[in-house]
């Protein structure tokens, strides 16, 4: 299974932070000594909108895309867009979701609702779901601003690569001020 | 060497530094722009935005002249713009090596139509390197300044948006040395482009074409791969990832030069496999050629010509066709959820200006930048939108088939940014004819859409350093506009007034709003003002603030079917006010 290659899908909302996130993945990935490849789309979609990044590693990668239906992994940033996606998971795949609701306009205009038990219809869809309070042990951490590093460090946990690895990572892309306490946050979130 | 995951965009960027380029010109243009934002890491390259594509080509094309490496970057439409020196550059040839680097965005994800580059390629008679993967952007961008010196020709190199904003595992190298120094040479045959000297150059622009041809019939960018002789596939760029992944026991070509084709390499490749296929996103460029070529192909006919492949899109075209078969694959049921479009920030001045172009039941003829989102609901407010600078020509005339009533209700909206890209000329025509139209110029000191660059009327360049700033006001007057108002879009009233006005006016008429971004950071001057709140006793429910559509306004509905009440984000208010200005209750509080 060595050529096999392992397909990860960030999702959630623009501005959440998802492409500091799936840099910090590309990143961990190399030094674990992989080929790697991602793909996202920048320009409209940073206007709040919808945002979907993926990562793939393996032996060798092709394609930057995650093909439809072949998502082994999805990180999500937000309930409702972790719930949008999942059609792009094979069966069986793994989830590790934010439980965080941010509502899109047609909710905030009071026209639509924003689902209930979005949670549970994931749960139903992939039974392999880790849900995590991000802000909680963000704030725990230190700082509500590392609830992606909360939840990369739950998404790590999912994945056969050294400790070591993902921290030198870590190291790497974020700024040394905000170091300590994503290394905090990074460890809380891998021991989910 | 040093390994690192690059974009295609920074591994073009990285290209450029290896390969001694001296200058860099582009405007900015998803998915483009940051391929100059990573020149400017190199500081041997005299890099700088332009105020559109046409000028940045001819900025590169005159450091060619002076015998520098020079580079223009621009999106897919771009081209359109720098067309016109395109075409005759392909006569003169060059001085120093220059590259045109233009991104493709298939799919339209943040472009107005999917025009495929290729085709420029060959309309100019100029050869366009396709790269696969952000090592081979690096790559091909050095190779393609060789080329450019060795056939004395432009060379144009296509990406598109998952290879600009793909990512994948680059060695750095050092960069190229021994390249001569720049200088003035004198040679008016080859570079004064009258009919005399365009006629004796012609011919050898085509003999180029035949030679570059035959180059690439032995060159290793176009590469075969042996592994069925059932199936043969030809691609280029992402899509030949796309096509490993989907049929990998396929032999392929692997086209590194897309324009023109190895032609002998081709044929080869097409006796030794029995089914010939040409996979490529959008149009059947290599497909038509090959098929003129007198070889059998199946393109088209099965592979869709309309938005992105993908591996899974290839994968279902051939077992569609019959030629391979998958597994039945049913996609996971969800159930239907709210969508969530882009929309304009908490705080964007353009806002309260729609609401109100909304309100006088304009006929708004757009444009392209972030204001383009004026069309989303709830603001309603956009007609049309064609091309950078198109709104204020298209509402000159469209003016003059209307009625005089129907007349006064149109208006242009374009952005600063646009404004001097092309939007000048447009109201210079529009000055001149005297057409009866207004215009709204949407002055937010930045070109916001793409990601906040500078621009000719922002006061900095692209290095951050101190400019000079065009006057968009006295840019108007000059042009002939006796009719001008410079007006603050967060003051509503004077905004309604002032469009109103200049509305019911027959004559042209140009209004200039002076709210910046208010994404542009590190500068007080632009926080627009305290957080507010909603006084939840006062709010009647009344939905008015809500039908401007900004993100920190949340409607929370009564859980006793009383009615419900509008909520505040603090964390996401800028305190504009134009809310405030909206509440006919006194309801929103703060801020003053």
């Amino acid at each position: 299974m060595s050529d096999k290659v392992t397909n990860i899908l960030l999702v959630g909302v623009g501005g959440q932070g998802i492409l500091l996130a799936s840099e910090i993945l590309a990143e961990a990935f190399m030094l674990a000594g992989f080929d790697v490849k991602k793909s996202e789309i920048h320009g409209m979609s940073q206007r709040g909108g919808s945002v979907v990044s993926h990562v793939r590693f393996g032996a060798t990668v092709c394609s930057p895309v995650v093909p439809e239906g072949e998502g082994d992994i999805l990180f999500g940033f937000e309930l409702l867009e972790t719930y949008r996606y999942l059609p792009l998971l094979r069966s069986g795949a793994k989830v590790v979701a934010n439980d965080f609701r941010i509502y899109p306009p047609a909710v905030l205009l009071g026209q639509q609702a924003y689902p209930d038990g979005l949670a549970e219809k994931i749960r139903n869809l992939m039974p392999d779901l880790l849900l995590v309070d991000g802000l909680k042990f963000a704030i725990e951490a230190g700082n509500p601003r590392a609830a992606n590093t909360v939840l990369l460090g739950a998404v790590s946990g999912k994945l056969d690569i050294e400790e070591s690895v993902w921290l030198n990572a870590i190291e790497k892309m974020v700024p040394r001020k905000a170091l300590d306490v994503n290394l905090k946050a990074f460890r809380i979130g891998r021991s989910l | 060497m040093k390994k690192e995951i690059l974009s295609g965009n920074e591994a073009i960027a990285r290209g450029a530094f290896e390969a001694g380029v001296k200058v860099a010109s582009a405007y900015p243009g998803t998915p483009s722009t940051e391929i100059l934002e990573n020149i400017i890491r190199y500081p041997d390259i005299n890099s700088s935005w332009a105020p559109n594509e046409k000028v940045a080509l001819e900025v590169a094309i005159g450091a060619s002249f002076g015998g520098g490496r020079a580079i223009a970057c621009m999106k897919h439409v771009g081209v359109n713009v720098a067309a016109d020196p395109l075409f005759t550059l392909s006569y003169t040839g060059v001085g120093g090596g220059l590259l045109l680097v233009v991104a493709d965005d298939p799919e339209m994800h943040s472009s107005q139509n999917e025009q495929d580059s290729r085709n420029y390629a060959r309309f100019a008679k100029v050869p366009m390197l396709e790269p696969a993967d952000s090592s081979e952007c690096k790559e091909f961008t050095r190779l393609a300044f060789d080329l450019s010196e060795q056939f004395d020709t432009p060379v144009m190199l296509r990406s598109c948006t998952r290879i600009s904003h793909g990512k994948s595992i680059v060695e750095l190298a050092e960069p190229v040395s021994g390249l001569s120094e720049p200088k003035l040479v004198k040679n008016p045959a080859k570079l004064v482009m009258l009919p005399g000297n365009a006629r004796v150059r012609h011919p050898l622009v085509e003999e180029r074409v035949v030679k570059l041809g035959e180059h690439g019939d032995s060159w290793e960018i176009n590469r075969v791969e042996y592994r069925s002789n059932e199936i043969g596939i030809i691609a280029a760029g992402v899509t030949y990832q796309y096509v490993r992944e989907a049929l990998p026991e396929a032999s392929t070509l692997k086209l590194g030069m897309v324009y023109p084709l190895p032609k002998e390499r081709i044929r080869d490749f097409a006796g030794k496999v029995k089914t010939v296929y040409v996979v490529e996103e959008l149009d059947p460029f290599i497909e038509d050629q090959v098929k003129a070529m007198g070889i059998s192909v199946i393109g088209k006919e099965i592979i869709p010509m309309c938005g992105e492949l993908s591996p899974w899109r290839i994968r279902k075209a051939f077992a569609d066709a019959g030629i391979i078969n998958i597994p039945e694959y049913q996609a996971i049921q969800t159930e239907p959820i709210p969508s969530r479009p882009p929309n304009m920030c908490p705080g964007c001045p353009h806002r309260g200006l729609f609401y109100m172009l909304n309100r006088l039941n304009a006929y708004v003829t757009g444009d392209i930048g972030c204001y383009t989102l004026g069309f989303m609901p709830p603001l309603n407010a956009m007609d049309t939108c064609v091309c950078m600078g198109a709104s204020i020509s298209n509402a000159s005339g469209i003016v003059r088939v209307l009625s005089p009533e129907e007349r006064h209700r149109v208006v242009a909206v374009i952005g600063d940014s646009t404004f001097l890209h092309t939007g000048i000329n447009s109201l210079m025509e529009m000055a001149w004819n005297q057409s009866p139209a207004t215009v709204v110029i949407l002055d937010n000191r930045i070109t916001a859409m793409t990601g906040r660059q500078e621009n000719p009327a922002s006061g900095f360049t692209l290095s951050g350093e101190p400019a000079p700033e065009v006057n968009i006001p006295d840019l108007c007057r000059a042009l002939g506009i006796r009719n001008l108002k410079v007006i603050d879009p967060y003051d509503l009233e004077a905004t309604f007034n002032t469009l109103k006005e200049e509305m019911d006016r027959d004559e042209p008429s140009v209004i200039v709003t002076n709210r910046p971004c208010c994404l542009i950071k590190g500068d007080d001057r632009f926080q627009a003002g305290e957080v507010l709140y909603v006084d939840q006793d006062a709010c009647t429910g009344c939905r008015a603030c809500l039908r401007i559509g900004c993100p920190a306004i949340e409607w929370q509905p009564a859980p006793d079917g009383k009615k419900g009440k509008a909520y505040i984000d603090p964390l996401l208010c800028t305190g504009c006010t134009v809310c405030q200005q909206l509440c006919k209750f006194d309801a929103i509080r703060g801020g003053k």
